[in-house]
């Protein structure tokens, strides 16, 4: 029971990744960004597929996190150059990657095996079972949070951030919301596809079905975060991101332990995602708190 | 019409400009031979009645609409064909609904910060927001709104007039070579909007800003300015400066609102 609580605070801690990503399309850009649910199983299939060549585990994860960053790339020219709708564009892409996630691997699933990789590293073997699994996914997820409230707080990331608050504001400051568009989409799949390489090495092998209904984790940590922490400042909303990701998968585990099959996990997913984001708008009408309405809630650390 | 005639130094000018819209199947024009010589310093305010064109006027210096065809100098740079964001660093625009010039969910300060580099490259060094602190606190004291007190506050939780303050700072605390005000005043209350009125005014006496002003309000575009023109139906009609506008009657302007 305890192995199954530590493996759950792993997990989470990865998707949490993946939150972040998601993060910065759908809180600071303003939409639902399709592509992860090609660009995740994308990530973990480059790394594994790299992996079982022989590449180095931390260059094979890094390969998936690039791997990512073409797809948001490609989504980001798609929507911005081509003028498709971005729910189109990563839709599009999320397709194709399809195919090229079963060009990559040859098959449908392909498994690690025994290759080396981020998970059996010699100083991890001294740990408990599944303690691995928090140890990586604790270190990249604060790494990459550290970068990202970083990132934020540059110029760039301001502009980054005002480009989807008001768009045309932004252009009579003279920074094209198109250029940040295409930003956060490379970053925020990147981030994606590093979390499905993560999650892939973590399994164990790589599916090319890992993909489906990845969007509503992801969304699912970012909106438990905002439901269960209220008003937030930016950098503590990643954080709050990450922490919905661990919820998450406890309330998974709680919803397996009341006896339901890993194959309504699907179904059960969509609904609790539903019953997050409808519960602010319930409290809303009662007076209590509003907590989804606010998007980008900036960091007032300037005193 | 007179025309000045020391077109050298001219700070803005336009020659033939002529905009178009595509409606259906036709090309209707919106703007048609629109020359326009406008002196460094010079405020001018733009009357006319709903659709005369005064907003694509806007909208064609901006790049907001591409041109048909004629010419836009800015400040000696021709930004005839230069893109909306490559003009951001000659000129500033606040526009009649005051949460079009603001970040909402952004702070006052972080607004400021964005709005201090406007035009300018954007890096990845830190945005240095409390080396600037004091500095904004000062710039928001002059509009009188309290607004210095606010700079920690999301955009979206101020008053319409402050926000209007606020994007009326923000598009004059790096001087643009020309500031384009849409209707700045037309959303807020009259008292609210005689604050800003005045707000503008000190700003562009202080920084000797070259500015375009579109009105509605009979009163403000005799009241303010040292210039002023009417469109109708896409051409530029009547221009009055110096003494004639001086003596302009509200009568006088009525006539052009047939």
């Amino acid at each position: 029971m305890i192995s199954l609580g530590v493996s759950a605070i792993g997990q989470g801690l990865m998707y949490g990744i993946l939150g972040v990503g998601l993060f910065l399309t759908f809180r600071i850009l303003n939409f639902p960004d399709m592509t992860v649910e090609g660009t995740f199983p994308f990530g973990g299939a480059v790394a594994v597929s790299a992996l079982t060549h022989g590449v180095d585990p931390l260059i094979a994860t890094l390969l998936g996190m690039l791997a990512g960053m073409l797809a948001g790339l490609i989504t980001g020219l798609l929507a911005t150059k081509g003028h498709i709708p971005v729910l189109l564009a990563g839709i599009l892409v999320m397709t194709g990657l399809f195919s090229i996630n079963l060009r990559v691997m040859g098959r449908a699933n392909l498994s690690l095996l025994h290759q080396p990789n981020l998970f059996n590293a010699k100083i991890l073997k001294a740990l408990p079972p599944y303690f691995d699994s928090v140890v990586v996914g604790l270190i990249v997820t604060v790494i990459v949070v550290a970068l990202v409230i970083v990132f934020l707080n540059t110029q760039i990331g301001q502009g980054f951030i005002a480009a989807g608050d008001n768009p045309t504001m932004a252009r009579s400051l003279g920074i094209d919301p198109d250029n940040q568009m295409i930003l956060g989409l490379v970053v925020g799949n990147g981030l994606i596809g590093l979390a499905g390489a993560l999650l892939a090495q973590n399994n164990g092998f790589a599916d090319v079905n890992s993909g489906i209904g990845i969007i509503v984790i992801g969304l699912a940590a970012i909106i438990i975060g905002e439901v269960l922490f209220g008003e937030l400042t930016l950098s503590q909303r990643l954080i709050a991101v990450v922490l919905g990701s661990i919820v998450y998968r406890f309330v998974l585990l709680l919803v397996l332990a009341l006896g339901f099959a890993p194959d309504d996990l699907k179904v059960i997913s969509a609904i609790v995602l539903a019953i997050a984001i409808m519960v602010p708008s319930f409290e809303n009408k009662l007076h209590i708190r509003r907590v989804l309405k606010n998007g980008v809630k900036s960091d007032a650390t300037t005193k | 019409m007179q025309q000045p005639n020391n077109e050298e130094a001219a700070q803005l000018q336009l020659n033939q400009v002529a905009v178009n819209v595509v409606v259906g199947q036709s090309v209707r024009p919106l703007l048609q031979n629109i020359d326009l010589t406008v002196q460094p310093g010079e405020f001018v305010t733009v009357l006319g009645a709903n659709g005369a064109g005064k907003s694509t006027l806007f909208n064609a210096i901006t790049s907001d609409v591409p041109l048909a065809g004629g010419t836009i100098t800015l400040a000696g740079h021709d930004i005839s064909a230069a893109k909306r964001e490559r003009r951001a660093h000659l000129i500033a625009r606040v526009f009649q609904d005051p949460k079009m010039g603001t970040a909402p969910r952004m702070t006052v300060a972080e607004n400021l910060a964005l709005a201090s580099r406007r035009g300018q490259r954007l890096t990845l060094a830190s945005r240095q927001l409390k080396a600037q602190f004091s500095a904004f606190e000062k710039l928001a004291a002059q509009t009188g709104n309290g607004l210095e007190k606010a700079l920690n506050k999301p955009t979206e939780e101020l008053s319409g007039g402050q926000r209007q303050a606020l994007s009326l700072l923000m598009a004059t605390m790096r001087r643009p070579e020309l500031l384009l005000l849409d209707e700045h005043t037309a959303a807020l209350d009259p008292h609210t909007s005689e604050a800003i009125m005045t707000l503008t005014q000190q700003i562009v006496a202080r920084e000797q800003l070259t500015c375009l002003m579109i009105t509605h309000q009979l009163e403000d575009a005799l009241t303010y300015g040292s210039r002023l023109i009417v469109l109708q139906a896409g051409h530029i009609v009547a221009d009055y400066s110096g003494e004639a506008k001086a003596q302009l009657t509200r009568a006088d302007l009525l006539q052009y609102f047939g």
